[in-house]
């Protein structure tokens, strides 16, 4: 069953089209999150979804019903915002409670539910204060809870730890995945951060220019990219790319002529391609044993950031950079020897840019 | 002193300032001199209704009165004639107060709906009203003296005090919702939109989110309003008639009857008597109004 189905939507602002003929299917209890820079859509997509935005075309189900006219109190979703978005003239109380009294539920239930939100979320003894005596975590806790106590099937989450310094997001992160463990509803989370969107998501769907890119498991995404945008999106630092040509079970690219046996091919393997290598797939040392591809690279830079190190290199002509080990002895001006799996790697067509 | 073996030769801890310096007595002497010469004219009015008639005759209006009576503020506020009536300024005051209490919470309660829904209900056409609303900001109001004359005769309110009163709170509107559609702007659309998903309505959204949070700016729109409105002596004078004058419109015919002797301390007191309700809204929510305009200008 799916909890949230989108039928080719469309979205214009006058001649802008912010969302154009997009299909999303959300299955019950999925942790879905809508990843991409700033201006893809994907905070539109989530206020269309939530009853915020109307829409130009197209349908939304949740819970298979049609809720596409409907208002966003009616679409049994709750919904958290970046700025917290808390009443400042409430107590925490009065903010979880607003949404209940709206809907004229009786005194004891409401009571009960609120008390049932603040003990999930450990803010029990804050709920007494207005939102400006509240840290910046307790501040999106109170605001998840107004989620929380209106007992919704989807919770749509819009940039929530954006706001937050890194220590705190990392946490609250956690909190988020164990809220989603422990309450298994659908949750629909919008951010531009790709590391909260690898740990917290089932599945990703990444957006650009108002379409979904790829929409797939984050290991999926990240092993098997659908298209270079979404390879050179995905992954910190970002993916080498070479430039060259297919044929025959080798790759040219530089003046390099690369064995490529063992990579699976979906498309055609011959033509103008893209290969593309994470800096975190190149192996040294030990791990070259067997590796089809290798050369020998001379050390240009080398970044070290104590769990790992990036070196920075110049590989068939081209810009190239790996990732060592935290405690490698290398230093620029070193010659050193790597190795690419085939089977690791991706390829791109040069003019689609979708893989083979 | 262990400390002092560490430190080099020279200047050393606070620089010092100079009192006397040119830079203070030209800042002090010219402040000194703009405050004296604007509050003079207020103290000669107070000290003016202090004097009997004899005193005032000696001419010097800027001596303190040898003998302080009160009979002048009594006389201007119970007995001085204004044609017929001779129960002096306590009519016109009570009447300012009927035409000021509706005006001042009616206009305030449209033009912060208007301010609301203008800036988070964004319908087809709202532009539109909003530019509407602002040509009437700038359109003299004197050039619409007559055609609201006709209007309200039309409507059977000519002469009536909720005349008056439907005038002030036309009047007072565009500037109004200027006012009230800044500072709702400057309310996050996320609180918006989160009360909306609370499922709170329209007016739900008005009463329990925003103007809870428009308490400066009631305040800015309450000052100006209730000064604007007691000060008015052009709209009163016209729309209304004689049994229903408005304080500042019967302190004028205080202070210009030709009869009799020119009571130069009752007209101080009675024009006294007049500001005092302005001057009491400064003194209570001066602070208040500062912070109100400061609120609205900043995030415009």
């Amino acid at each position: 069953m799916h909890s949230v189905s989108i039928r080719s939507l469309d979205l214009h602002f006058g001649a802008v089209k912010v969302l154009q003929n997009l299909d999303l299917d959300i299955h019950d209890g999925e942790f879905l999150v809508l990843l991409g820079s700033s201006g893809c859509g994907k905070s539109t997509l989530l206020n269309c979804i939530a009853g915020l935005l109307d829409v130009t075309d197209g349908q939304i189900f949740i819970k298979d019903r049609n809720v596409t006219w409907m208002e966003p109190s009616e679409r049994g979703i709750g919904m958290v915002f970046q700025s917290y978005a808390l009443y400042p003239q409430m107590t925490v109380e009065g903010n979880l409670s607003f949404g209940l009294k709206n809907a004229r539920m009786p005194r004891a239930e409401i009571d009960e539910r609120v008390a049932r939100a603040a003990r999930i979320l450990q803010i029990e003894p804050l709920l007494k204060r207005k939102p400006g005596a509240l840290s910046g975590g307790q501040r999106q806790r109170v605001a998840i809870g107004r989620a929380l106590v209106r007992d919704v099937d989807v919770f749509l989450f819009d940039e929530p730890l954006s706001n937050l310094d890194a220590k705190l997001r990392a946490d609250l992160r956690v909190e988020i995945k164990r809220l989603h463990q422990k309450l298994s509803n659908t949750m629909i989370y919008v951010t531009h951060d790709q590391v909260e969107a690898m740990t917290l998501a089932d599945r990703i769907a990444i957006m650009k220019g108002g379409q979904i890119m790829q929409l797939a498991t984050p290991a999926e995404i990240y092993n098997r990219p659908g298209n270079k945008y979404v390879a050179d999106f995905i992954g910190s630092p970002s993916m080498n790319f070479l430039e060259g040509d297919l044929s025959d079970g080798h790759f040219t690219t530089g003046g390099e002529n690369l064995d490529i046996t063992g990579y699976p091919f979906e498309g055609p393997a011959t033509g103008a391609a893209t290969l593309g290598v994470r800096p975190e797939h190149v192996a040294t040392g030990h791990d070259l044993q067997g590796l089809p591809i290798q050369a020998e690279v001379a050390v240009e830079l080398v970044e070290p950031m104590g769990s790992d190190t990036l070196v920075w290199t110049t590989f068939a002509g081209q810009s190239f950079r790996f990732r060592m080990d935290g405690q490698a002895e290398v230093r620029e001006r070193d010659t050193i020897r790597i190795g690419i799996d085939p089977a690791k790697a991706s390829f791109f067509d040069k003019a689609s840019e979708l893989r083979l | 002193m262990t400390d002092a073996a560490r430190l080099l030769d020279g200047p050393r801890g606070p620089k010092p300032t100079r009192r006397l310096s040119r830079r203070n007595i030209i800042l002090y002497g010219t402040l000194s001199v703009m405050a004296l010469y604007y509050a003079l004219p207020l103290y000669v009015m107070v000290v003016t209704s202090l004097k009997g008639m004899p005193e005032i005759r000696m001419g010097n209006i800027f001596a303190p009165p040898v003998e302080i009576t009160f009979e002048p503020w009594v006389k201007a506020w119970s007995e001085a004639c204004t044609g017929i009536n001779c129960d002096g300024l306590s009519r016109g005051f009570w009447n300012s107060v009927q035409i000021l209490v509706p005006s001042v919470i009616l206009s305030i309660a449209v033009a912060s709906v208007n301010g609301y829904a203008l800036s988070k209900w964004r319908f087809p056409g709202s532009e539109v009203f909003f530019t509407i609303l602002m040509i009437g900001v700038f359109i003299p109001y004197q050039v619409m003296i007559y055609p609201i004359v006709i209007l309200l005769r039309e409507l059977g309110l000519y002469g009536s005090l909720w005349g008056l009163v439907l005038v002030h709170t036309i009047f007072g509107m565009p500037l109004l919702t200027l006012l009230f559609r800044n500072y709702f702007t400057s309310v996050p659309d996320e609180l918006f939109k989160a009360a909306r998903v609370d499922g709170a309505g329209f007016w739900g959204i008005y009463f329990r989110i925003m103007l809870p949070m428009a308490l400066p700016i009631l305040v800015v729109a309450m000052i100006l309003q209730v000064t604007g409105i007691w000060n008015d002596f052009l709209f009163g004078v016209i729309y209304t008639k004689p049994e229903i004058y408005p304080m500042t419109v019967q302190l004028n015919n205080i202070v210009n009857s030709v009869q009799g002797v020119k009571e130069y301390n009752v007209n101080m007191a009675a024009t006294l008597l007049t500001g005092l309700v302005p001057l009491t809204i400064y003194f209570i929510s001066g602070k208040l109004f500062v912070r109100g305009i400061a609120a609205g200008a900043v995030k415009g």
